[in-house]
C-alpha cells in the first residue's frame, strides 16, 4: 500500500494522520440498515461500508456497475484508494437529459472503505446529487468521487458528512466543468474524529463555473480540514468559494484553498472567503489561501477572518425576550447563511437545516 | 411601577451611575435628559441587563420584582423594553423570523399561545402599516443596510409587536425627519394605557411636543440632579444644564 501522507508534505502540513496510521481495521461486522435515513422523496442510491446494497437502492436507469481503477494522479490517498477499490457509483447522464435529484448514501460500521465513484453528465445534462455520509463506530472512509461535465451541463453536488464521532473521513472530489458547465458544490463537515475533504476542479472550457462551499461545524477534540485546488485552464470562467468554520471545544479546523490561473485564462473571475468563528478558547482555525495567477486580465480575490459571536448582538436578540442559547443558535445559522447558498433545492436545504439544528442543541 | 432606588454603577473602574433615585409609576411616560456623557444610556442598559456594567449599589424593582438579578431575556418577558440608542444590525438574520422569534418567545415566557407564520404576518403587516413601514422590512436582514431612522422606527415596530409594559426610549427621536418623528411619538402613544410606562430619553424638547410626559428628570454626571413637570424640558431648551451639575 502506498504510504499515507506526513506532514512534511506542505498539502498536509495542518493535518495529521499519524493516528490513522496507527490504527488497523478489521473487515467490518455485517450492518443492518439504520431505519433512520433520510427521505427526501428522490430516487436513493445506498452504500455500506463501502459495497452498493442494491436492495435498498432505487433501480436507476443511468447508475451502472463498478469498473476497475486506474489513477494518474500522484495523490497518495487516491492511490491507496485506486489499490483497494472494489465498489463504487457510476452515474453517467445523457447528453440533454435532467436527471433530477439523487441521493447517495453512505453508511459504515467498521473497516476500510475507498469506494471509487464517477459520475458523467453530458452536454447539457443536469443532475442534483446528495451525499448523506453517515456511520458508527471506528473505520476509514476513503471515498474518491471523479466528475465530468461536458459543454453546458450542470452538476450540483451536496455533501453531508456526518460520520461517526470515532471515524477517519478522508474525501478526495476531483470535478472537470467544460465550456459553460458549472459545478455547484456545498459540504457541510459535520462528523467524523479527523476528516479531510479535498477538492480538486479544473474549469477546462470557457465560460465555465464552480460554487465551493462548505459549513465545518466541529465541537470536542474533532479535527476537519477543508482543502481545495481551482484551476481555471479557460479563459472568463468564475469560481466561488464560501467556507465558514464554527468551532467549539478544543475543535480544530483547517481551510486551504489554492487559486491556480493558467496563462490562458484571462478575465478570470475568482472569489474566495473563509470565515471561522470560535466558540471556545481551545478551538483552533489554520487559514491558508494561496493565489498562483499567469494571466493578467484577472479579478481575484480571497480574504479571511477569525473571531468570536458578537456579544452586542447577543445582547440585542436576549433583550427582545430571545433566550441565550436560541439568540446564539439564530446568529450561528445567520453565520452559515451565505456558505448554504448554493443548495438551491428545497428538500436538501431542509436536510441542512435540520443538521446544523441538531448539531447545535446536541451541544 | 418601575422604582429605581439609590443605583450605583461602574465600567471596569469608571463610576458612571452615582445614586440615582427615580419612580415611574403606572400609567405614565416620564423623560430623561441631561448632557452627553452623563450615563443615560448607562442607565438603560443597566436596566435591560447588559454585561460589562458592575452594580455598585442599590437597586431596582419592577413590578414588585428585583430585576438586575434577571436575565435579559427574562426582563423582557416581565414586560420591559429598551430602544437601542444605535440599533445593532445583524446580517443573515431576515427581520420577520426575528420579530417572530422574539414574539412568541416572550409569549411563550408569558404563557400564551404562540402565533404561527400567517398569524405573525398579519399582526406584522398591520403594524408596519401604523408606523407607515414598507412591508419589505419583513423580509430584509435586521437593520443591515436600514437608514438610521429606519433602524430607529424598526424599534417602535418591535415595541410595538412585543406590547411591554414599561418601554425605555434611548434617543428614539435622534435622525428622524419630522413626519418619522410624529409616527414613532403615535406609536408610543398607541401604547398609553394605566399599565404602560414608559422612560424617554431625549435631548430635544421637539419629542414631548408629540410624547407629552408626566414628569421630567435631568441626569447629570450619574445622578438625577432635578425633576419637574413638562415645563422643565421648555426651561432647558432655553438655558441649558448650565449650573444644573452642582444642583
Ligand atoms: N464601555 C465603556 N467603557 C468605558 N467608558 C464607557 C463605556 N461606555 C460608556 N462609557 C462612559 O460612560 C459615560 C456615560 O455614557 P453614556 O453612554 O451612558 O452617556 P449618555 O448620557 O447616554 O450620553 P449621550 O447623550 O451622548 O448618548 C461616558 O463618559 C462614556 O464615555
Ligand atoms: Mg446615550
Amino acid at each position: 500500500m502506498t504510504a499515507l501522507p506526513t506532514r512534511s508534505l506542505e498539502a498536509w502540513r495542518y493535518t495529521d494522520l499519524r493516528p490513522l496510521d496507527a490504527m488497523s481495521f478489521a473487515e467490518a461486522p455485517a450492518a443492518p440498515l439504520p431505519d433512520d435515513l433520510p427521505d427526501i422523496g428522490v430516487p436513493r442510491l445506498v452504500f455500506v461500508n463501502g459495497r452498493f446494497d442494491a436492495a435498498a437502492s432505487s433501480t436507476l436507469m443511468f447508475a451502472h456497475g463498478f469498473a476497475t481503477v486506474t489513477e494518474e494522479s500522484d495523490l497518495p490517498l487516491a492511490l491507496i484508494n485506486a489499490q483497494h477499490a472494489q465498489d463504487g457509483l457510476t452515474l453517467e447522464i445523457p447528453a440533454g437529459v435532467d436527471a433530477g435529484v439523487v441521493l447517495l448514501i453512505s453508511y459504515a460500521n467498521g473497516g476500510a472503505l475507498h469506494p471509487r465513484h464517477r459520475i458523467s453528465l453530458g452536454a447539457g445534462a443536469t443532475l442534483t446529487l446528495l451525499e448523506v455520509i453517515k456511520g458508527e463506530g471506528v473505520y476509514w472512509h476513503n471515498p474518491v468521487t471523479d466528475i465530468v461535465l461536458a459543454q453546458g451541463a450542470r452538476l450540483a453536488h451536496y455533501r453531508l458528512q456526518n460520520e461517526s464521532r470515532e471515524a477517519f473521513h478522508l474525501a478526495t472530489i476531483r470535478a472537470a466543468a467544460a465550456a459553460d458547465a458549472a459545478y455547484e458544490s456545498f459540504t457541510a463537515v459535520m462528523g467524523a474524529k479527523l476528516s479531510r475533504a479535498e477538492f480538486h476542479v479544473e474549469l477546462t472550457g470557457a465560460k465555465a463555473h464552480t460554487h465551493l462551499n462548505a459549513a465545518q461545524l466541529l465541537g470536542g477534540s474533532q479535527h476537519g480540514d477543508f482543502t481545495s485546488v481551482v484551476r481555471h485552464k479557460a479563459p472568463d470562467c468564475s469560481s466561488r468559494q464560501t467556507v465558514k468554520s464554527v468551532l467549539s471545544d478544543a475543535a480544530r479546523g483547517v481551510f486551504q484553498g489554492r487559486i491556480e490561473v493558467d496563462r490562458v485564462a484571462q478575465k478570470t473571475d475568482g472569489y474566495q472567503m473563509s470565515q471561522a468563528l470560535l466558540l471556545s478558547p481551545a478551538a483552533e482555525m489554520d487559514i491558508k489561501p494561496e493565489l498562483q495567477i499567469f494571466a493578467d486580465d484577472v479579478k481575484c480575490s480571497h480574504g479571511a477572518t477569525i473571531g468570536a459571536l458578537d456579544e452586542e448582538q447577543v445582547f440585542y436578540l436576549r433583550s427582545r425576550g430571545i433566550p441565550e442559547d436560541t439568540a446564539r443558535a439564530m446568529l450561528i445559522r445567520a453565520f452559515l447563511t451565505e456558505a448554504l447558498e448554493p443548495v438551491t433545492h428545497a428538500g436538501a436545504h431542509a436536510l441542512f437545516e435540520a443538521a446544523i439544528e441538531t448539531w447545535w442543541t446536541g451541544k | 411601577m418601575l422604582e429605581i432606588k439609590n443605583l450605583s454603577a461602574r465600567i471596569g473602574d469608571k463610576e458612571i451611575l452615582r445614586g440615582v433615585n427615580l419612580i415611574v409609576p403606572d400609567g405614565e411616560i416620564h423623560a430623561i435628559m441631561g448632557p452627553n456623557g452623563a450615563g443615560k444610556s448607562t442607565l438603560s442598559y443597566v436596566l435591560s441587563g447588559r454585561e460589562g456594567y458592575e452594580v455598585t449599589g442599590g437597586e431596582a424593582i419592577y413590578n414588585g420584582q428585583d430585576i438586575l438579578a434577571l436575565a435579559p431575556e427574562a426582563r423582557a418577558a416581565a414586560g420591559m423594553f429598551l430602544a437601542f440608542q444605535y440599533p445593532v444590525e445583524l446580517p443573515g438574520v431576515g427581520n420577520a423570523n426575528f420579530l417572530r422569534t422574539a414574539l412568541n418567545a416572550v409569549r411563550r415566557a408569558r404563557g400564551e399561545a404562540e402565533l404561527d407564520a400567517v398569524a405573525f404576518l398579519k399582526l406584522a403587516r398591520a403594524a408596519l402599516k401604523n408606523l407607515s413601514m414598507q412591508d419589505d422590512m419583513l423580509k430584509r436582514n435586521v437593520n443591515v443596510g436600514f437608514s438610521g431612522g429606519e433602524k430607529k422606527r424598526n424599534e417602535v415596530l418591535q415595541m410595538a409587536l412585543l406590547r411591554p409594559g414599561l418601554a425605555i426610549l434611548d434617543e428614539t427621536d435622534s435622525g428622524l425627519d419630522i413626519d418619522a418623528l410624529k409616527i414613532v411619538a403615535e406609536g408610543v402613544n398607541a401604547l398609553r394605557s394605566p399599565v404602560f410606562s414608559a422612560l424617554v430619553i431625549t435631548h430635544y424638547q421637539r419629542l414631548l411636543d408629540y410624547i407629552v410626559p408626566d414628569r421630567v428628570h435631568v441626569l447629570a454626571a450619574g445622578k438625577i440632579v432635578r425633576s419637574g413637570g413638562p415645563e422643565l424640558a421648555l426651561e432647558l431648551e432655553a438655558r441649558g444644564y448650565a449650573g444644573l451639575e452642582a444642583a
